[in-house]
């Protein structure tokens, strides 16, 4: 089973709730967990632990100028204008390429090869005995988070129980952290904006065709209007967590609630038994 | 020799347009006898790498000068080495003003 961590605002609580789930469920069974917030990942602060490091690269194209006629096809082809062809010589910006491999498939006279381009990392390390915790990271100035979430997923592949961090908003990196999930949890708070981003968070997993479930953090009892939304879109609001200042304390200096106050992680295992009832699967 | 003015319509009239790979048109003037002639940027509203996509529109249509508020630095860099000058031209003004400019040789080089 894999669930995946998301929200539409940044900063409602998506590495919480992530990392305290995971410690409640390792408790009694394996867990994998996969920070995909990778410009940004934070969840080694909760689970510190001497850790392996991997590359990640994409391949980037490379022009043999001495081969190359300069006919312009490659730079035609290319969407993201990382090639341009003047007469003499090509231009490449890798930062604008994704990696496609179509400059290379087009040109008629084999002048492009494909090298790898190091853009970040992922790591992965054991915190707890039944806790493997894996964490991408984008190298700073890189702007492609997709290739590194991608890797970071992959190595929890054939795990029986992953949960994906993702990072916040609505775009690529996303998408591809919701991509394949069986679930998604998607954290908001009671706030305007909360509630305003949840719903571009609801109609992205709805496209994805993820199931989703609702957990408000820092409540403060004022959370008609997101329950109103929830219940108009059929959605379950699986686990409130008060706006409290111990739990803001326990979270700030990286401890986990469910450590400090076991009795959250009745409350955390019952948030997972009913995603899972969302999935049809098995957890 | 062919200028390139970056503008909001596809007319002399129409006001200059300070972003470069973003603009709506590019109005391209023939200095000689100010014959000029429309086109509308497809990459105005793209996602990405739209200075590169614009740049590669001027060296299609063997342009010599671009005439624009700002240029970014990927797109600068296509222009410069496809020899191609660029002029700061961010007064606000229609694409005949900045043509004016033009010849009187009054605008800065970037």
């Amino acid at each position: 089973m894999k669930l995946a961590i998301a929200s539409g605002k940044g900063g409602t609580g998506k590495s919480m709730v992530a990392a305290n789930l995971a410690y409640a469920l390792s408790r009694t069974e394996p867990v994998t967990l996969v920070d995909c917030d990778v410009e940004e990942p934070n969840l080694h602060l909760f689970f510190p632990a001497p850790a392996t490091t991997t590359e990640v690269t994409v391949l980037v194209p490379v022009v043999d100028e001495t081969t190359c006629q300069h006919c312009g096809l490659c730079g035609e082809f290319c969407q993201f204008g990382a090639l341009t062809v003047l007469s003499s010589r090509v231009l490449f910006f890798p930062e604008l390429c994704h990696s496609c491999g179509g400059c290379s498939l087009v040109c008629p006279n084999d002048a492009i090869c494909e090298v790898p381009k190091r853009i970040g990392t992922t790591t992965i390390s054991t915190p707890l005995p039944n806790l493997k915790l894996i964490s991408g990271m984008l190298d700073t100035g890189n702007p492609h988070a997709v290739p590194i979430i991608r890797a970071a997923k992959k190595m929890a592949e054939g795990d029986p129980l992953v949960i994906c961090d993702s990072a916040p908003g609505t775009s690529c990196p996303v998408v591809e952290t919701l991509d394949g999930c069986d679930a998604c949890i998607l954290v908001t708070e009671s706030t305007p904006f909360g509630l305003h981003d949840l719903r571009l968070a609801v109609d992205v997993a709805a496209r994805l065709g993820v199931p989703i479930g609702i957990v408000i953090n820092r409540s403060d009892g004022e959370d008609q209007a997101t329950i109103e939304f929830c219940t108009e879109h059929d959605l379950e609001v699986m686990l409130i967590v008060p706006f409290d200042r111990e739990i803001a304390a326990i979270q700030s200096r990286g401890d986990l609630l469910c450590r400090v106050r076991p009795e959250w992680q009745k409350a955390f295992t019952a948030l997972f038994i009913k995603c899972s009832s969302l999935t049809g699967v098995e957890p | 020799m062919k200028l390139c003015f970056t503008a909001k319509g596809a007319i002399l009239d129409s006001l200059s347009e300070d972003r470069f790979g973003r603009a709506p048109y590019f109005i391209i003037v023939e200095s000689e006898n100010g014959s000029f002639e429309a086109i509308q940027n497809p990459y105005a509203d793209g996602a990405g790498g739209v200075g590169p996509k614009a740049a590669q529109v001027l060296i299609a249509h063997d342009v010599k000068a671009l005439i624009s508020g700002q240029v970014g630095g990927n797109a600068r860099e296509i222009l410069a080495a496809a020899g191609i000058a660029m002029y700061i031209y961010n007064a606000g003004g229609s694409v005949k003003e900045a043509f004016d400019q033009f010849t009187k040789n009054t605008l800065v080089r970037s």
